[in-house]
């Protein structure tokens, strides 16, 4: 089934509150993105980029619409199994990071494999795996105050990439980091994609959305415009290949 | 279209200087052919610049006369190696000296559809739109580029430099769509 997508979205809606305080987040938006493809998001903010992140994360729920992650449509699963579907599949790097100050470097990066359950001395290996993959092999024993602000977002980085992760979400990795860095970091979820993995990345810097392969321009909720052809052709052609499976997605 | 006019007479000037100045560096590291001066100055820009030989011949021979180079004596295939002299190394040391100064008429056609646009009260979205996805895909081809030159300094920074221009277009591009949409104006329009 490898030609089906990572993730679907077909009309999803999301809204905020309800009644005349109601805020449309998302409206409608349908979107595949390929195994291996690196999508860039962009949009003023309040544009929606943040709640497409956490919807194809499972942190949030549509109104309307479905969202499907690797075949499983998210609709029909328990938290308990979005949990453990997001723990398995799904690396965050979130807008503020979320490093826990109280632990080292590395002890940050395995902490995500110890709650899937995995034994310390193999969550550690894994960890100073990850760490040299984002060149940080050296800082694995410093506490986060004690290393930059670029080495920070990559230890975040080695976090969400640690144990395989097949679906990388990042929320302005780059946060306010210098050019230079900024490019290291794209570098490196640029690798992971090459490698098979699949990242959705919202960032409002042009030259790093530039490194996707697809960008997405939002604006009030739905999508306006997009670098790649028409969604609809594609899908129409997705649909045509026998080997892409049911519409719908299906069970996994 | 005087203004055209003028800014074509000022442009073919600092082309025709830029060429000049970047043949007397290159020369600053030693003697070369025409053929070499042509490559290297091409992979230097990393071919944002494409020079053709006859350019090269060209500036050679004014730069010949105003002292700045000096030809060696033809080899057996009728090639000529030039040298710089020490006017040139003068020359070549107050161009690095001497701050770039701006054009100071926007030459864009970008900018200028734009305002005619504003001004003939056309609807002026789609035209960012479109603009925006076109920019964005010469941005990920710059990227791409700059991804393919690693180990050559020189070209990465030119890329980088096409990379912070079409960046600030993109960020005028949004800045225009927000000024528009926020306009009562344009908002009667859409109506
Ligand atoms: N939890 C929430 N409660 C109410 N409104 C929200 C909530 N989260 C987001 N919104 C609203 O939804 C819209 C989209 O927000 P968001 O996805 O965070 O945008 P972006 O990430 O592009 O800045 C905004 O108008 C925002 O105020
Ligand atoms: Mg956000």
């Amino acid at each position: 089934m490898s030609f089906d997508p990572v993730v679907r979205l077909t009309d999803v809606s999301r809204v905020h509150g309800d009644g005349p305080q109601a805020v449309p987040a998302l409206r409608e938006v349908s979107l595949d993105i390929a195994a291996g493809e690196l999508v860039a998001v962009m949009g003023p903010s309040g544009s929606g980029k943040s709640t497409l992140l956490n919807l194809v994360g499972g942190l949030d729920r549509p109104t309307s619409g479905e969202v499907v992650v690797a075949g499983t449509p998210l609709s029909g699963m328990t938290a308990g199994g979005l949990a453990g579907l997001r723990r398995r599949h799904v690396g965050y790097v979130f807008q503020d990071l979320n490093l826990i100050p109280s632990l080292t470097a590395a002890e940050n990066v395995m902490l995500p494999r110890e709650l899937d359950g995995v034994r310390a001395g193999r969550a550690r290996r894994e960890a100073g795996d990850a760490l040299a993959e984002v060149g940080l092999a050296d800082v694995a024993g410093r506490f986060p105050d004690e290393i930059s602000g670029g080495q920070r977002q990559r230890v975040a980085i080695a976090r969400a990439l640690v144990g395989e992760r097949r679906l990388i979400l990042a929320d302005e990795p780059t946060g306010a980091l210098d050019t230079p860095t900024g490019d290291d970091i794209l570098q490196l979820l640029r690798a992971r994609c090459d490698a098979g993995a699949t990242v959705l990345l919202v960032t409002h810097e042009p030259r790093y959305a530039a490194w996707a392969d697809r960008v997405i321009f939002l604006r009030d909720g739905e999508i306006a415009d997009s670098t790649a052809t028409p969604l609809e052709s594609a899908r129409l052609s997705a649909e045509r290949t026998p080997a892409s499976g049911p519409r719908s997605g299906g069970e996994a | 279209m005087q203004i055209s006019c003028n800014w074509h007479t000022e442009y073919a000037y600092s082309v025709c200087m830029t060429i000049r100045h970047g043949i007397l560096t290159l020369l600053s590291q030693g003697p070369r052919y025409g053929y070499q001066l042509r490559a290297e100055f091409e992979a230097s820009t990393g071919a944002a610049w494409p020079l053709n030989i006859g350019q090269v011949y060209t500036t050679l021979s004014r730069m010949e006369r105003d002292g700045l180079v000096s030809p060696g004596e033809q080899d057996e295939q009728g090639r000529v190696v030039y040298s710089i002299t020490e006017a040139g190394l003068a020359e070549m040391e107050r161009w690095f000296r001497t701050p770039v100064v701006p054009s100071d008429r926007p030459r864009d056609e970008l900018v200028i559809k734009l305002a005619m646009a504003v001004t003939a009260a056309a609807d002026v979205r789609p035209i960012i739109q479109a603009q925006r996805t076109a920019t964005m895909r010469t941005l990920q081809e710059f990227v791409r580029a700059k991804r393919a030159s690693v180990g050559d300094p020189a070209q990465r920074l030119v890329l980088d430099s096409m990379i912070f221009q079409a960046e600030a277009e993109q960020r005028w591009l949004d800045h225009c769509e927000a000024v528009l949409t926020a306009s009562p104006q344009t908002q009667e329009k859409q109506r």
